[in-house]
């Protein structure tokens, strides 16, 4: 018996042992019935054969060892980074206190503490893989319009992906006197960036397309008329500021 | 620690396999494995434990190499004409037709993107949903590359005289 339903597809899925048993019985069936469906598979196969004929003697080649070196080598990278991250942290904690103690806002210190403040939400959150995020990216519509009732504004989430970073969600944050929002937005590798946004609580100062770092997070922010954006990250500085100026772009300023 | 070293070195013979298939050439394939390792170790933190350690190595190692696949582009390598000659140009006959009999030789004609997919389904035996995940694309897309690339490879392999004897008479 010829089935209809079986197509290309199926065949290669066959093939690679992607078919449940259901599935896999019916196209073993079309194929019995079918030698043009048959030589094809076969084909298939000699195909893949080739390949490991080809191939699989490097995996029985002595490891080079320049390469168990890098392999071996202990991730002082990553614990640098974790004990910058801290210096950050504990630096905006301090400036977050002296801004409280003042009685007059000082809006110097406010646009300077603006950067600081997105580094340490970004650290606090880029590790986290379970509460990531208070609302997932599958909701969207539901986060754009909270946080904009929360912040009183439009509030709109930009799309990064020509950048290679995806949406993972948002959450609402405390920012100076009012609610901020953060988005957090990752790459295919797991690497992950923040947009941090705040709106009627930036000291109403202006400042222009800046880069602040602490030499593992950087951050590139903006404040305009009332609404202040950061995106911080700790990827390579290039890729943020791509990332950055989509955001600039789309966000019309 | 030993464990980190242990799930990174595991993976080292089948990167290495997946390189040299990939790029048909062992320098730059030892090259990319050696780029991919540092880089894993750098964002180890970013592997979620109990997720595929060899399909996140996979992914890493794929964006590398089409960051370098892109790089070339935009500015390709000047080739000395001598090594030009003994490695693409015109061969004697007979060799040139044992070379192309090669399934290594016919993967060169793929296009890149073909290839990937061929390869880590073919060769690596990841799952069509693993390459989705390694390569960023979406599964239907991972099919058609796959088909395509499989028919086209299969045509070469099994048609290989004829272009054998183009790329002769070409010269």
């Amino acid at each position: 018996m010829t089935d209809q339903s079986i197509t290309d597809n199926d065949l290669h899925a066959y093939v690679d042992g992607e078919l449940d048993a259901a599935r896999r019985a019916e196209v073993e069936a079309h194929l019995a019935a079918n030698p043009a469906a048959a030589k094809i598979v076969r084909g298939y196969r000699s195909l893949n054969r080739d390949l490991h004929e080809a191939f699989d003697d490097v995996l029985n080649e002595p490891l080079p060892h320049a390469m168990v070196r890098v392999a071996r080598r202990r991730p002082l990278e990553a614990m640098r980074r974790i004990a910058a991250a801290l210096v950050l942290v504990a630096a905006g904690a301090a400036g977050g206190w002296a801004l409280n103690d003042v009685t007059s806002p000082q809006n110097d210190s406010l646009a300077a503490a603006f950067p600081a403040r997105a580094g340490i939400i970004h650290s606090t959150y880029y590790a986290e893989r379970r509460h990531a995020v208070e609302v997932a990216a599958g909701e969207k519509p539901h986060l754009v319009a909270w946080l904009s009732k929360r912040l009183g504004t439009d509030v709109e989430i930009p799309d990064l992906s020509e950048a290679g970073f995806q949406l993972v969600g948002g959450r609402m944050l405390p920012g100076e006197s009012k609610p901020a929002a953060h988005f957090l937005y990752e790459d295919i590798e797991g690497d992950r960036i923040s947009l941090y946004m705040r709106h009627g609580d930036t000291g109403g100062r202006d400042t222009a397309f800046s880069f602040a770092s602490t030499g593992v997070v950087g951050v590139y922010y903006w404040i305009n008329g009332p609404t202040g954006y950061a995106v911080a990250g700790g990827v390579e500085r290039e890729v943020l500021l791509k990332a950055a100026k989509i955001v600039y772009r789309q966000l019309g300023y | 620690m030993q464990e980190k070293d242990r799930l990174i070195i595991e993976q080292i013979p089948r990167l290495r396999r997946y390189a040299r298939a990939l790029t048909g050439n062992t320098h730059a394939a030892e090259d990319l494995v050696q780029d991919c390792l540092e880089r894993a170790w750098k964002k180890f933190h970013l592997w979620q434990t109990g997720s595929s350690m060899r399909a996140w190595m996979f992914t890493i190692m794929h964006n590398i190499y089409v960051n370098q696949v892109r790089k070339a582009v935009s500015r390709p390598t000047v080739v000395a004409l001598n090594e030009w000659t003994d490695d693409r140009g015109v061969k004697p006959v007979q060799e040139k037709r044992v070379e192309v009999r090669n399934v290594g030789a016919a993967l060169e004609m793929l296009p890149e993107e073909q290839r990937a997919v061929v390869l880590l389904v073919g060769l690596e035996e990841l799952s069509y949903q693993e390459v989705a995940k390694v390569l960023g694309i979406p599964m239907g897309t991972v099919m058609s590359r796959l088909s395509r690339g499989r028919e086209k490879l299969r045509s070469l392999v099994e048609e290989s005289g004829v272009v054998v004897k183009d790329t002769v008479t070409e010269k």
